[in-house]
């Protein structure tokens, strides 16, 4: 190279020599190397979602209409309905309302997680501070499935809480109480999951939200419709495996008797969300960010 | 050290990079220069293993991005300033990448205090001017204090203070040992910055040499030659003495002749012998942006042409003018094809001390306020009887040379034909 070159300062500066072994001259960071792992992702993941409002904004809205709601119902419910009336009624299915509204924040968040990065090219700089593609969106899985599951989870035992106390109803049983907190918590947690797969997958927030919505209530407005009798079949389980059915299988309050029972919405969701979460690890590996 | 051989990418059908083979060395500001569309961006993504190479590949210090160890410690990366997410603190940004990388969190305050935003960093990132996101953008690549930076259009929206700063930090970063790559489209900013270039076109490799050499390889060295205006005749006279001597002679659109081909002494000789006057005789070397300019003619994709107005505009007035032109909008940008010999110095001006840019033939006398603007605009000579209505080039006030002239880019404006391209 012709052009005058200040000198280097290797000599000057012996921190800054390069290791042995390296095979050009170079600079050597003062800064500690570490070994980065799966652990170092979840941390930047964490600090990623609790320092966007989206996140507040979201959550804070699942919390209002998951806890109004289920008050309110309960609230409605103990007011107008006669003594007794409830005495064969599993209180918890109260909380079932406030859920299903709540699923679409859950579902938004759960989109924003991944696909906002993408919107805002963010993503670029993460895949740039990380090229282990699948470490982030596995970090990113685990950290929003732990902030779904909790949040589900304080919310509908407030409101599981409130029902067995405000509504004259049967003491529920120990799986159904397991089934109404946990594993409804599980569920919802697994939708947002599967919303934040989509997301990574569609790449585009507004895209997303929209297919998971859809993906949420088609199936019930379209078997609404279906009056013909050789479709019969089709309606049926069309309405049995709709999200909202699956939701009001947790407790036992499915619309027919065929279809989906007791734990079987967790494992059908676990299934399709395991399979999406494959697909999109696939194509983040192979797809250029 | 980054290594690319043979990178190719396509995007369906269309070649955004075609068998690029380059090397970026430790030790100096590697400049990656090229027209819009030409693929800069797409191989600084694909340096990152951002993106897919359809064939070939690139690797850091012999390792390609994805398989690198420990890769944010050893590579920093500006991208795009706005690839951020705009909710996000400038902090909290900065930190979640520096927990991704096993950065300790105390460097994040270090390197908002080196990029000076240590008092926004608390602010969302969205309300950051054009100028306050590339600091975030620098800070972000700053934070793994790595070995390998590359910097795509870092000084965009800076203010000047800032654009200083950034040409003072790829130098010393490049002094302590670092590979810098940094892409840019202001040629004043290369010069300065660069001591090495790489530049494409259309996604393949134009040039990879110093900007000494460059400057020298694609740019012709004239001599403006000035005759009395008030004789017309002494003009020809000398074009003709000039001719005969061996010269080249182009008129220029303000009446002066541009001289190639003999050097300045043999000018003035002959002037003396033909006995004719003369009211200026000054080397001009080409800019970087000269060169550049004419390196890339034939490449580039995107070119302005006039704006018509075609039928919108109001009749003039009777009697009123049209108005002058603006010197360099709408012209045809033309630039001579470097001289034969090698070196593209076709005269021997007395030499001094080295030029604006280290480039030979810089006037002796040039410290100063006569040194000549390197960004002086030269008139465009439109010999393809195209011309536009004279409008005298402005000529840039004189600066001394390290003065980083602002220098708009009077780009080639109108289409030019191809066959013009070298």
């Amino acid at each position: 190279m012709s052009t005058p070159q200040p000198p280097m300062p290797q000599t000057a500066a012996p921190n800054w020599q390069a290791a042995p072994g390296s095979s050009y001259p170079g600079y050597t960071s003062p800064i500690p190397v570490v070994r980065t792992h799966l652990g170092h992702a979840l941390a930047s993941e964490w600090t990623k979602i609790r320092s966007v409002r989206s996140t507040m904004w979201t959550l804070g809205v699942f919390v209002l209409l998951v806890v109004g709601i289920g008050l309110g119902t309960a609230a409605l419910v103990a007011g107008s309905s006669p003594d007794g009336s409830l005495s064969r009624e599993n209180p918890l299915s109260f909380g079932f309302f406030g859920l299903l509204l709540g699923s679409m924040c859950v579902i938004t968040l759960g989109v924003l997680t991944t696909a906002s990065e993408y919107g805002t090219g963010m993503i670029r700089t993460t895949m740039t501070a990380c090229p282990s593609r699948g470490r982030v969106l596995t970090a990113k899985a685990i950290v929003f499935f732990a902030v779904a599951f909790v949040v589900t989870l304080a919310s509908a035992l407030l409101v599981a809480l409130a029902d067995v106390s405000m509504l004259d109803a049967r003491d529920p049983s120990g799986e159904e109480w397991l089934k109404g907190t946990v594993g409804i918590s599980l569920y919802m947690a697994l939708l947002g999951l599967l919303s934040l797969v989509v997301g990574s997958i569609i790449r585009h927030s507004a895209g997303a939200i929209t297919i998971m919505i859809g993906v949420l209530l088609a199936p019930l407005v379209i078997a609404l419709f279906m009056f013909s009798e050789s479709l019969q079949d089709l309606q049926q389980a069309l309405f049995e495996y709709s999200i909202p059915n699956q939701l009001s299988v947790f407790y036992s309050q499915s619309l027919s008797d065929s279809g989906p029972s007791g734990w079987d919405p967790l494992w059908i969701m676990l299934g399709v969300t395991a399979a999406a979460f494959a697909a999109a690890y696939a194509l983040l590996e192979k797809r250029d960010v | 050290m980054i290594e690319a051989v043979g990178l190719t990418k396509r995007y369906g059908d269309k070649t955004a990079v075609y068998n690029l083979s380059f090397q970026v060395r430790p030790g100096s500001v590697t400049g990656f220069l090229g027209p819009n569309g030409s693929g800069k961006s797409t191989t600084m993504r694909m340096i990152l293993g951002l993106d897919n190479p359809t064939a070939g590949q690139v690797t850091i210090g012999g390792y390609p991005y994805r398989k690198l160890p420990n890769a944010p410690r050893q590579v920093g990366a500006l991208l795009d300033a706005k690839a951020v997410h705009g909710g996000r603190a400038a902090r909290n940004h900065l930190l979640s990448l520096a927990q991704l990388s096993g950065i300790p969190a105390r460097r994040v305050d270090e390197v908002l205090g080196v990029v000076g935003l240590q008092d926004v960093a608390g602010r969302r990132s969205k309300g950051f001017s054009l100028g306050m996101g590339q600091r975030l953008g620098i800070a972000a690549a700053l934070l793994g204090d790595p070995q390998v930076l590359l910097f795509d259009e870092p000084v965009n929206g800076l203010d000047p203070e800032g654009i200083l700063w950034v040409r003072n930090l790829m130098k010393s970063l490049a002094a302590e040992g670092r590979t810098v790559f940094v892409s840019s489209h202001l040629m004043s900013e290369m010069a300065l910055t660069a001591d090495h270039l790489i530049v494409i076109g259309r996604g393949q490799l134009l040039a990879d040499m110093s900007v000494k050499d460059f400057i020298a390889a694609n740019s012709a060295g004239f001599a403006r030659v000035r005759t009395p205006d008030t004789e017309p005749q002494l003009r020809e006279k000398l074009s003709t003495a000039l001719a005969e001597a061996g010269g080249q002679v182009l008129p220029e659109q303000d009446g002066a002749l541009r001289v190639t081909g003999l050097p300045l002494p043999r000018i003035s000789d002959i002037a003396h012998d033909t006995d004719v006057r003369l009211w200026e005789l000054s080397p001009h070397q080409a800019s970087l942006e000269e060169a550049y300019m004419r390196m890339t003619q034939g490449a580039v994709d995107y070119r302005s042409t006039i704006d018509q107005k075609a039928g919108l505009q109001q009749p003039l007035p009777p009697g009123a003018q049209p108005p002058m032109p603006v010197p360099g909008q709408g012209q045809p940008g033309w630039y001579a094809p470097p001289p034969p010999q090698q070196g593209g110095q076709p005269f021997a001006a007395p030499q001094g001390g080295p030029g604006p840019y280290g480039a030979p033939g810089a006037p002796a006398a040039a410290p100063g306020a006569d040194a000549p603007n390197p960004y002086a605009q030269h008139a465009p000579q439109a010999p393809q009887g195209q011309a536009q209505p004279p409008a005298a080039p402005p000529q840039a006030p004189a600066q001394p040379p390290v003065a980083p002239a602002p220098v708009a880019p009077s780009a080639p404006a109108a289409p030019t034909k191809p066959e013009d391209a070298r």
